[in-house]
């Protein structure tokens, strides 16, 4: 990383592109280099800097998950003495995450699900028919991705509660649904108008009806605009925090994240940090799996949005 | 084409636009209206009160507060953010040295390795990382000050979240190390998109990384830099701001509301206080900040769109 440091004799090494086409004289040259030295050990330097940044908080929780909780306060950054895995058991059973775990995958499986058949539907019907008001039906969908949530939030809680859905997991799965759709119109609209007619006009042409065109054809069509939205989808639902805190007060019901802030609260009576240690690296690991896997389509579906 | 179309369009919209009306739509308006009502949220009883609640909050201290931390998030956290993204990303994607053989723009070396890994912090949910933060921040046994203690700056020990002064800057750090790796992936999306031909044109030239990067790089990146500008202001002054701070700071809002900012103090006065009409108001002030933000970075921003 450091071989543009020293000048280099040699023009195909040399840290100047343009080295070969270079006409001009050699002190001119020279300067650059030493200018482009000194600005290369900065650049790289924060580029490294910042990788260390992001890594080692993520790696102090891992490794603290693994004290126990003296060697936790005595000595924040030194090694385990042992791998205290008796955390994450007790983690797992005593302090409820697996609960939290069953739970969260539930009201995410299940709006996921939702979030896609019913994104898709909506966006299939506005992408591809022309009817009134399908403009403003469109800009409806998208309105709601620019305001705050926040302002929704107290009629909201009023609004579900009064269809008996407070606390419950399909009740969260609706609102989750119903907050997930903006961005996934938005985006499968566009993915739609992407896709070519002329073979859903041979299937209507061949008698089948429009929903099954639908199902049997546009979607799976659609496959790879259904991954990056449902990842993109699922990055958000698993990591919801503010709706659950407003709709879903019992402890029972509690998601990941709800689930290990109220851990955090109680800790300061019970006083086990390794327990809760152990418990925020495991709801870490699923999605930074996930994204590991899908790194490719992760980036794509979060950036669609924001490049358009 | 024709037949059944109609049944068709309503059968697939009427579910998701029925569920997007219901939990979305109508508590927007809903809220708007509270607004002049004196509504506690506990009875169902209430009646207008005209501007009562807008006149109350101009005379409200903690609402002031609220707004001036609310306008610091939006203006800083989206300018400390966006530099070092763009930074990072031009490094990466641009600010390579030609390799024999090589494209002629380039990353430097390792640079998809930064990719990755400069956006975990994204992937989790903002709940987790503000509490891993709240504990690294923990004066005594915290992760940070046991650094400050290691480098021999045993007399510097901050109360981080305790510190009226500091505890603002402390939150905001912690939404900076989430995002900084969405932007860099967003716009080295950007970047890619830019033709190779410019730049090589420009190093024919003689043109350094400095000039290459603002000649070329920022204004053809412009719309993605105001988009994500707009996105960043928008998570700064709603949910991702009420994650951390509800989280992080005690009270919560911080010692002597040091860190209360707009959507806290929304989600305070309606489900703690039980003033649910006063919560929309200031919802309403949050909305009409969030719109004058955009608005005013799309027209500060506004310039000839470049073709290429």
């Amino acid at each position: 990383m450091k071989t543009t440091e020293t000048p280099a004799p040699v023009p195909a090494d040399s840290g100047t592109p343009v080295a070969k086409t270079d006409t001009r004289g050699g002190p001119a040259r020279k300067e650059k280099k030493k200018e482009g030295g000194v600005l290369n050990v900065f650049s790289h330097g924060m580029l490294i800097l910042w990788a260390f940044m992001v890594v080692m908080p993520l790696l102090w929780a891992v490794m603290t998950s693994f004290k126990d909780d003296s060697a936790i306060f005595n000595s924040p950054w030194a090694l385990p003495d042992k791998l205290h895995f008796d955390n994450w058991s007790r983690a797992w059973t005593d302090a409820n995450m697996s609960d939290y775990f069953l739970n969260t995958i539930l009201v995410v499986a299940g709006s996921l699900i939702g979030t896609l058949v019913l994104g898709s539907m909506a966006a299939y019907v506005l992408a591809r028919f022309d009817f009134p008001g399908n403009r403003f039906i469109y800009f409806l969908f998208i309105g709601g991705m620019s305001f705050p949530i926040m302002l929704a939030l107290v009629p909201l809680f009023y609004v579900v509660n009064n269809m008996g859905l407070l606390n419950t997991i399909h009740g969260l799965i609706l609102v989750y649904i119903a907050y997930s759709l903006p961005f996934t119109v938005f985006f499968l609209t566009a993915f739609f108008r992407t896709l070519p007619t002329s073979v859903a006009e041979a299937a209507f042409v061949d008698g089948a009806s429009h929903s099954r065109t639908f199902f049997q054809i546009m979607l799976p069509m659609a496959k790879p605009g259904l991954i990056s939205v449902g990842i993109f989808n699922f990055l958000g639902q698993w990591n919801q925090y503010m709706l659950p805190t407003v709709l879903n007060t019992d402890p029972d019901k509690r998601v990941l994240t709800q689930g290990l802030v109220q851990l955090a609260a109680s800790q300061g009576y019970k006083g086990d940090w390794s327990g809760l240690f152990a418990g925020l690296v495991m709801a870490m690991i699923p999605v930074l799996v996930a994204y590991i896997i899908f790194q490719r389509q992760v980036v794509a579906g979060l950036t669609a949005g924001a490049l358009k | 084409m024709q037949h059944g179309k109609y049944r068709f369009i309503v059968g697939f919209l009427a579910l998701p636009l029925g569920l997007y009306a219901l939990f979305v739509v109508w508590p927007f308006i809903q809220s708007i209206y509270y607004s002049f009502t004196d509504w506690t949220g506990l009875s169902p009883e209430f009646k207008m009160v005209g501007l009562d609640n807008y006149r109350r909050m101009l005379d409200d201290e903690i609402f002031w507060k609220s707004l001036q931390h609310s306008l610091i998030f939006a203006l800083v956290l989206p300018l400390v953010t966006i530099s070092l993204a763009l930074f990072f990303s031009f490094m990466i994607n641009v600010g390579g040295r030609k390799r024999r053989g090589g494209p002629v723009v380039t990353g430097v070396r390792g640079s998809s390795f930064y990719k990755i890994v400069y956006f975990f912090p994204q992937v989790l949910s903002i709940a987790i990382v503000a509490l891993l933060f709240a504990f690294a921040y923990n004066p005594d046994s915290g992760a940070i000050n046991s650094i400050l203690r290691g480098i021999g700056l045993g007399s510097v020990q901050p109360l981080w979240l305790g510190d009226p002064s500091l505890a603002l800057w402390a939150v905001m750090a912690v939404l900076v190390w989430s995002t900084v790796g969405f932007f860099v992936v967003l716009f080295s999306a950007g970047m890619a998109s830019i033709p190779a031909d410019l730049y090589e044109a420009a190093l024919l030239d003689g043109a350094g990384r400095a000039s290459t990067f603002f000649r070329i790089t920022l204004p053809l990146l412009w719309d993605t830099v105001q988009s994500g500008w707009v996105y960043m202001g928008i998570l700064a002054l709603g949910a991702e701001s009420f994650a951390v701070v509800q989280i992080m700071t005690t009270g919560p809002g911080g010692p002597d509301y040091s860190t209360t900012v707009m959507v806290l103090y929304v989600y305070q006065k309606a489900f703690r206080d039980g003033q649910a009409a006063y919560a929309t108001t200031i919802g309403v002030a949050l909305l009409v900040v969030t719109l004058a933000f955009a608005a005013l970075v799309m027209r500060l921003g506004r310039r000839e769109r470049l073709e290429y």
